[in-house]
Formats: structure tokens, C-alpha cells, sequence
């Protein structure tokens, strides 16, 4: 590397306003912006959580339905991943006559997009608890509400939370765009066009919203992780 | 083995019929069975046989088309069926013990259902797993994934008999496990139902099980038919037909000698003499014996060895013997142990002895073959009648 691609980062740095009229990766502009970013990204868990919240109590209680009627999963299977195809900018416009601009618009739009990836996951959960399981639980005089509470569904946890993580890492990533439908979050930011820059996408305010993003999917596919360990233990016993 | 040890109670088919919606033929074609309180019943035959299916009627995890089961002479038509199977211990071939339970927790799943407090669980769990022969505080807290296959089989078991049900329902339970493994747990339930005594419905397609583990083996055959139901050794003595004989095995004859035992047969007479014994007297008694030689006893009856000839020449008995008794046999001894005996010492018969070690008769290969009756030999193949009369 030469000296002079050195010098110049050394001058915008110590020139603040130079870098930023420059559109470039500007620490000093960060430092004294970051603020700026914090009710983003609350909004942007906000967005998240609820989302994959709602869209798990959906989804759950489609599957256990599923679970009772098999000829359920079907159309159940077909709707859902219908709205997965709707691309996700398109859904916001479309919903934005019906639920106006803001957070609930957002929140429709990404509760739709984690119901066939929830959906599916807890019924191969279900469908994969050992039949012999089953069949030694209701043999023993378990209800069928007790084999699905006592049995089925702790034996179907590490394919839900497998699921949950996905669910949310892809709505992490979506709600990057709510910002379209007006329900903020850190997409805001990332294509927030700075006054008085003329860019339109301000490289610091990318890699600093960007980044904020990936660490909150990088964190809450974490707490999932852990969360999921606490309550397998008898998946990472070692076996005879 | 505990205060909570509940009845027994009797198991009554009546005329039960299974068929499946669209299916022309019916999976169990009105069975009629009884199996007396403290018994265990094996279901026997060949796939299809409808043997499971009549099994899982009596919990109701299949309920039948037309007839009804009593157990202990009420319908288990007009019970609630998850509250009638907390009553029946249940024990499936694959075990099916919830691999996110603890051993413990496995086993407490029924007595949790009813409600038992905590201590009465922790007591009976211990309870249960020392009566399975494994430590509870090694096992207590371990998961299914953590134990052998042979140690799963017998939690499975435990658990079935954790809220000591009257009745035991086991669905092949030691179908899945390698053949030294499954003697053993074989021979470990039956010491445990000798301890527990409960009604027990056993499915198997093995014959060689049903044998060892049924006081009353019902072989089924296609369609849901039932071809006989009768003891073990009434089985191996008089199939009612072709199917039954086919199904038990050419080498049944054989099976019978490991059911029987010493004292079963009819033994040969010896005569038995004591040192100082009149001459005369012990001749007329020798001429009397099936066995042409006499046994010299000590004042007990205890043998000694079988006379020399020399030993009559004068006016009593004289001390010398030919050979030592060797071997003895008990009259508890399994008949085909017996037989084993006999051969592996290259003689045709032996002293038999009471508990006391007293002469109590004569074992020898003709009694032996002679009780497995002639209705057989003539049935039978070559091999097993040379066999017997070496």
C-alpha cells in the first residue's frame, strides 16, 4: 500500500465535513451522528418482534390445527406460500390503501412473510416425533391434548426454534424496507438521503445501519441458539 | 414387593371381531380366550394373524366391530379410554420411551396422570428400577439416549408397571434385542412376573417365546382366526392340525423336553440295597427293578454306586461297587438338561434324587422317549428319535 491513499484518509478524518460532502466512509461523521441511529433500531426490533411474534401465534396455531385435520396442511401450505411470493415492496404498496402509511402496514406485510416458514417447521416438528412415542403415550392413557403438550411438542422444539431463527433473520433483512411502506427502522437510514450531500445513499449511514442490522440478526439467532439448548438438554447428552 | 400391589384380575374374549372399513376380511375373527388372573397369555402366530390387533383391542387403542372383553368381568366397552389405559400397563417392541424425559420422568409418566404426590413417585421410581436390576442413582436422571438397548427395554417395562396396573399388555417386547440380550430379560421377567404376578397378554410371532413365556399360548393364524389355545406342553403334544403342527415346529418333541421336567415322567425302578443286606432278597428286589443292576445306598438313600456283581456272592451285600453314580439327577431338573446329562456321561440311565438327595428313581432314554409318546415319534423326523435312542 502507498502513502498516499494513507494521507488522504488521515485529511478527511481530521476533516469531517470534506469526507461527508465527498460521500465517504467518514468515522468522525459516525461518532457524531450515532444518536441518530438508536430510535431506528428500536424500531427496527420493534418491527421484528412483532412481526415473528404474531406471525408465530399464527402459524402455531394453524399447524396445531393442521395436526388434528391432516387435509388442512394443503391449502393451509398453499396460501401462506403464496403471500412468500409477493415480493416485498409490492406488498407494502398494496397493503398501503387498506392499512395506511406506518407501522401496521409494515408489520402485516412481514407477519405474512414468516407464516410459511413458522407453519412449516412446526408441522415437520410434529410429524417427526417417533410414531413408537406416540403410540407408547396414548397406550398409557394420554389424552391427545396431553400427548401434544407432554410429548409431541417438546419432541418438536429443536424444528420450531430451527424455524424461529430463520423467521427472524429473514425479517430482520425485510424490515429494511418497511421504511417504503412509512414504519421506519434502520432501512430508513440506510437509504436516507443526507441534505445538503447530494448522495442519495451516504456510505457511512450504510455501513452503520447496515451493520446494525446484521448485528441484530447475528444477536437474536444467538439468544434463539441459546434459548434452544436450554430446553433440549436431552439433545446434547452423549450417547451410548 | 409394595403395599400398593394391586389385584389381578381375569382377561375374557367374547367372540370379538375386528374389521377394518373396506377390507373384506376381518383382522380378528370372534375370538373367544380367557385368561385367568395372574397368567400370562401369549399371542402367537404369523404376521397378519391379527394377534396385535386383538391386543390393542383390550386398551381400546383399536376398538372392535362387534363382541366385548371383560377384564375382571366388566366391558371395557363402557370405560373412558384414556382412564382405562392408566389401569393397563403398556410395553411396545420399540420401547417408545420419550426421549426428552429423564429415566425418572419416563417412568412416572402414569402415576403423574393420577395425580400421585412427589414423594410416592420418587419412592416407587426408585422402587421400580432397583426391581429391573438397575442402580437408581445412576439411571434416575439419565435421558433413554444415554442407556443400552437392553436397559431401555426394561425401563420400558418398569414404566409399564409403574402405577401397578392388573393388567400387562406387551406388544413384542424383546423383538428388537440381540438373542443373548433377550434370554436374559426373558428370564429376568419371569422371575419379576413371579414376583408381581399379573395378568399378562404377550404378543410374539416366535414360537420358541410363546413357549417359554406362556402358561397359555393362543396361536392365531390368517385372518384372525383362533387355531388353539392351550398350555405349552399341551400345545407340543397334540396340535389340533396341520397349521398348529407346521407353526410349532418339526423339532417340537425337542421343545417339550426343555418344558418338562424330571419329575414329570414316569422313572424307572431300580433296586436299592444297602451294605449287610440279605443276598436272596436283594436278587428277588434286582429281578423286580426295570434296571438290571442294583444301586448301593448309604443309610439315607443316598447313592453311592451301582453294585458289582461280586458284591452278591455271599450271604450280604458286600461294599463293592462297579461305578460310582455319576451323574445324578434331580427331580427338579429340566428334562432336556436330564437328557443332556445322560448322553455327556455315555450312559443310558441314572439315579434320580429327591430335594433331600434321597433315591427317589430312574431316569433313562427310553423313559425319556417313552414320554414323548408314540403319537409323536411316528410324526416325527428321524433325527430327534435317533437322538433319543442314541
Amino acid at each position: 500500500m502507498s502513502l498516499v491513499p494513507l494521507a488522504q484518509v488521515q485529511i478527511r478524518e481530521r476533516t469531517g465535513e470534506g469526507c461527508v460532502a465527498e460521500n465517504g466512509f467518514c468515522p468522525a461523521w459516525i461518532v457524531e451522528n450515532i444518536d441518530k441511529y438508536w430510535a431506528p433500531f428500536l424500531e427496527h426490533v420493534y418491527l421484528t418482534v412483532v412481526s415473528v411474534g404474531v406471525g408465530f401465534a399464527i402459524a402455531f396455531t394453524l399447524a396445531l390445527l393442521a395436526h388434528r385435520r391432516r387435509w388442512l396442511t394443503g391449502p393451509i401450505i398453499g396460501v401462506t406460500g403464496a403471500l412468500y411470493t409477493v415480493p416485498s415492496v409490492a406488498a407494502f404498496f398494496l397493503l398501503l390503501p387498506i392499512t395506511g402509511r406506518g407501522n401496521l402496514t409494515a408489520i402485516v406485510a412481514l407477519t405474512a412473510y414468516t407464516l410459511l416458514i413458522l407453519f412449516r417447521n412446526i408441522t415437520t416438528g410434529l410429524r417427526n416425533v417417533p410414531v413408537e412415542a406416540r403410540d407408547a403415550a396414548t397406550g398409557m392413557g394420554l389424552t391427545p391434548r396431553q400427548t401434544l403438550w407432554r410429548v409431541e411438542l417438546p419432541l418438536a422444539v429443536p424444528e420450531i426454534l430451527a424455524g424461529l431463527r430463520i423467521a427472524i433473520t429473514t425479517t430482520v433483512g425485510l424490515a429494511t424496507l418497511a421504511f417504503f411502506a412509512g414504519g421506519g427502522g434502520l432501512g430508513e437510514q440506510i437509504y436516507s438521503e443526507r441534505a445538503g450531500t447530494g448522495g442519495i445513499f451516504f456510505q457511512s449511514n450504510v455501513v452503520v445501519a447496515g451493520g446494525l442490522a446484521i448485528l441484530l440478526a447475528a444477536i437474536s439467532d444467538l439468544i434463539v441458539l441459546a434459548v434452544q439448548r436450554w430446553a433440549t438438554p436431552w439433545r446434547s447428552v452423549s450417547t451410548v | 414387593m409394595s403395599d400398593l400391589r394391586s389385584q389381578a384380575v381375569s382377561i375374557e374374549f367374547r367372540e370379538v371381531t375386528k374389521r377394518y372399513p373396506g377390507s373384506e376380511e376381518a383382522a380378528v375373527n370372534e375370538l373367544s380366550l380367557d385368561v385367568p388372573a395372574g397368567e400370562i397369555c401369549v399371542l402367537v402366530g404369523p404376521s397378519g394373524c391379527g394377534k396385535t390387533t386383538a391386543m390393542r383391542m383390550i386398551n381400546r387403542l383399536i376398538d372392535m366391530t362387534d363382541g366385548d372383553i371383560l377384564l375382571g368381568g366388566r366391558s371395557v366397552r363402557e370405560r373412558e379410554p384414556a382412564e382405562l389405559r392408566r389401569e393397563i400397563g403398556y410395553a411396545i417392541q420399540q420401547v417408545g420411551l420419550f426421549p426428552h424425559q429423564t429415566i425418572a420422568q419416563n417412568i412416572a409418566t402414569v402415576p403423574r396422570l393420577l395425580k400421585w404426590d412427589k414423594a410416592r413417585i420418587r419412592a416407587r421410581v426408585d422402587e421400580l428400577l432397583e426391581l429391573i436390576s438397575l442402580d437408581p442413582d445412576e439411571v434416575r436422571d439419565r435421558y433413554p439416549a444415554q442407556l443400552s438397548g437392553g436397559q431401555r427395554q426394561r425401563v420400558g417395562v418398569a414404566r409399564a408397571l409403574a402405577a401397578d396396573p392388573a393388567v400387562l399388555l406387551m406388544d413384542e417386547p424383546f423383538g428388537a434385542i440381540d438373542p443373548i440380550t433377550r434370554e436374559r430379560l426373558q428370564n429376568e421377567f419371569l422371575r419379576l412376573q413371579g414376583e408381581i404376578g399379573k395378568t399378562i397378554v404377550f404378543v410374539t410371532h416366535d414360537i420358541d417365546e410363546a413357549i417359554k413365556m406362556g402358561d397359555r399360548i393362543a396361536v392365531m393364524k390368517k385372518g384372525g382366526y383362533l387355531a388353539q389355545y392351550a398350555t405349552p406342553a399341551e400345545l407340543l403334544m397334540n396340535p389340533v392340525d396341520d397349521f398348529v403342527e407346521q407353526f410349532v415346529g418339526s423339532d417340537r418333541a425337542l421343545k417339550r423336553l426343555a418344558l418338562q421336567r424330571v419329575r414329570d415322567i414316569d422313572l424307572w425302578t431300580a433296586a436299592t440295597v444297602r451294605v449287610g443286606d440279605d443276598v436272596q432278597a436283594a436278587r428277588a428286589r434286582i429281578a423286580d427293578a426295570d434296571v438290571d443292576v442294583a444301586l448301593l445306598v448309604d443309610d439315607q438313600s443316598r447313592p453311592i454306586g451301582w453294585l458289582a456283581e461280586r458284591s452278591l456272592a455271599g450271604e450280604k451285600v458286600r461294599a463293592d461297587i462297579r461305578s460310582v453314580a455319576e451323574p445324578i439327577v434331580e427331580l427338579d431338573d429340566i428334562l432336556r438338561d436330564a437328557l443332556s446329562d445322560l448322553l455327556a456321561a455315555g450312559t443310558r440311565f441314572a439315579p434320580v434324587v429327591d430335594a433331600t438327595r434321597a433315591m427317589a428313581g430312574v431316569l433313562s432314554v427310553e423313559a425319556i422317549s417313552h414320554s414323548l409318546g408314540t403319537e409323536d415319534l411316528d410324526t416325527q423326523p428321524r433325527a430327534a428319535a435317533e437322538m433319543l435312542s442314541e
